[in-house]
């Protein structure tokens, strides 16, 4: 690898940085419960995306700030609890002004607390880096989540359902078209196979991304990490 | 960028002070959050309960017409006191939640096995109504029922006509009965034969049920009983016994009688 976690950048890195480079979801395999279940729909994967792109930047700006008076030995307990508060901010705003979608998302959007990206940035970078580059390291890991998320969502609802935010796209063979839905990709292993594909695509192009074979490489090493 | 974190500020009392005033920021935060929102979500339930009530009451087909007109219908969600049938206006329906008040022992009372056709153990002394309304007259009222089915409670909505004795629709929307057989108490073909059976007879005794023999449409009991589910006793029964049950002395009958008189 040739960027560490938390090393020095410009903003501009710092920001885009998660996005291809260090994709939480493509090369650190985090966040990966609820890229399965909340991506059956364009539309959920972009509420997930907000709500976790909201939480993420706010936490990390928030536990920059105070990282300096944090005490060590409860600085897990520290971080989770603004995480967890911020999260059900997030979840009670949902149920504020997106209450159709909320239900739909259900308990996925209270497990952003759990979700190891947010308290993964928390614990690597913001307890180590200034506010300004905690926000933007936060906002660029959201991206790179919602990224991957809308990714994953647009090609389930297209293939499982024909539509893309509910709105037709391929003509679906019950009323009368030619595309037959994918049912598998209305299930959340389907994203296993999607986010496979992601990460193959993505080493195929970047391949410092590849890691190193410790001993001789299967032959499926590859494509099914 | 990188610095050391507060690993020289150890000290306990240090750590308690940053522990409470996290806790304290973060319990304001989220008070507030939900303070300030919480008229938004409960106009949303509402909004959600209504829906999901005329999703379930449009499945009937005599219903759907009538919804088909949503605009000039009006439902309105009310708390009947179960033992004298009048409103309890004091307690919003929002706020009632009716499976915490079965079991809570002030808000419900514990059936003798005699009296407990449906199987519910507890009543709760309260239950929401839909009344729909169009302009001044009421046009249906909408009771929620339940009972021990097969495998699993069973729940729905009976809707009368304003007679009080008059069932325009039987729907359920929780059930964990056999698919293909008990299952089929929510297909169309065997709920639409609700449709105009009635309560009870003259005298004011219940008979509305499920028929265990084939039933004949020209007999007596047709007014009342509509055809079983074949394979599929226990369901049936269930079902007569949850619809005896609350429009019952211990269920909706005072309500009933209200409303149709």
């Amino acid at each position: 690898m040739k960027v560490g976690i938390g090393t020095k950048a410009g903003p501009a890195r710092t920001l885009s940085r998660p996005l291809f480079d260090e994709n939480p979801i493509a090369q650190q395999i985090l966040g990966v419960c609820s890229a399965l279940a909340v991506t059956r729909t364009l539309a959920a994967s972009l509420t997930m995306s907000i709500a976790l792109v909201c939480v993420l930047t706010a936490s990390n700006a928030a536990i920059s700030a105070i990282r300096h008076l944090i005490p060590r030995s409860i600085r897990l307990v520290v971080q989770i609890t603004i995480i967890a508060s911020l999260v059900i901010v997030a979840d009670q705003v949902l149920q504020a002004y997106a209450y159709g979608m909320s239900r739909e998302l259900s308990v996925f959007v209270g497990l952003i607390i759990t979700n190891c990206i947010v308290l993964g940035r928390a614990e690597g970078y913001a307890m180590h880096n200034g506010v300004w580059s905690s926000t933007l390291d936060g906002l660029g890991n959201g991206l790179g989540y919602s990224l991957v998320l809308v990714l994953v969502g647009s090609t389930r609802e297209l293939l499982g359902a024909g539509t893309l935010l509910g709105r037709k796209v391929f003509a679906v063979a019950s009323e009368g078209g030619w595309f037959e839905p994918i049912g598998l990709m209305r299930m959340p292993p389907s994203a296993f196979f999607v986010i496979g594909f992601l990460i193959w695509a993505l080493r195929s192009w970047k391949t410092e991304q590849v890691e190193e074979q410790a001993s001789a490489p299967l032959p499926t090493a590859e494509g099914g990490r | 960028m990188s610095e050391p974190t507060g690993a020289r500020q150890e000290g306990a009392l240090r750590t308690l002070a940053v522990a409470a005033s996290v806790c304290f920021v973060c319990s304001v935060l989220v008070s507030a959050t939900v303070q300030l929102l919480r008229p938004r979500q409960e106009a949303n339930r509402e909004r959600e309960r209504e829906r999901q009530i005329m999703a379930i009451v449009a499945r009937q087909p005599a219903l759907a017409h009538m919804f088909a007109t949503l605009e000039e219908v009006d439902v309105r969600a009310r708390i009947v006191e179960l033992a004298t049938g009048l409103y309890a206006d004091w307690i919003d329906p929002l706020e009632f939640d009716v499976r915490r008040a079965e079991r809570d022992p002030a808000q419900s009372v514990e059936l003798p096995p005699e009296r407990d056709l449906a199987r519910i153990g507890r009543r709760a002394n309260l239950a929401t109504v839909y009344e729909v309304w169009r302009g001044e007259r009421l046009e249906l009222v909408i009771l929620p029922v339940s009972g021990t089915g097969y495998a699993a409670m069973i729940r729905g909505y009976l809707a009368v006509a304003p007679d009080g004795n008059t069932v325009v629709g039987l729907v359920f929307y929780e059930h964990g009965e056999t698919p293909g057989l008990g299952g089929d108490i929510e297909e169309p073909y065997w709920i639409d034969q609700w449709e105009g059976k009635k309560l009870r007879d003259e005298e004011g005794r219940i008979l509305i049920g499920v028929s265990m023999d084939e039933l004949d449409p020209t007999a007596p009991e047709a007014a009342y009983m509509v055809d079983g589910i074949t394979g599929a006793t226990r369901t049936s029964d269930a079902v007569t016994n949850l619809l005896r049950f609350w429009v019952g002395a211990d269920g909706f009958e005072s309500y009933l009688r209200r409303i149709g008189s």
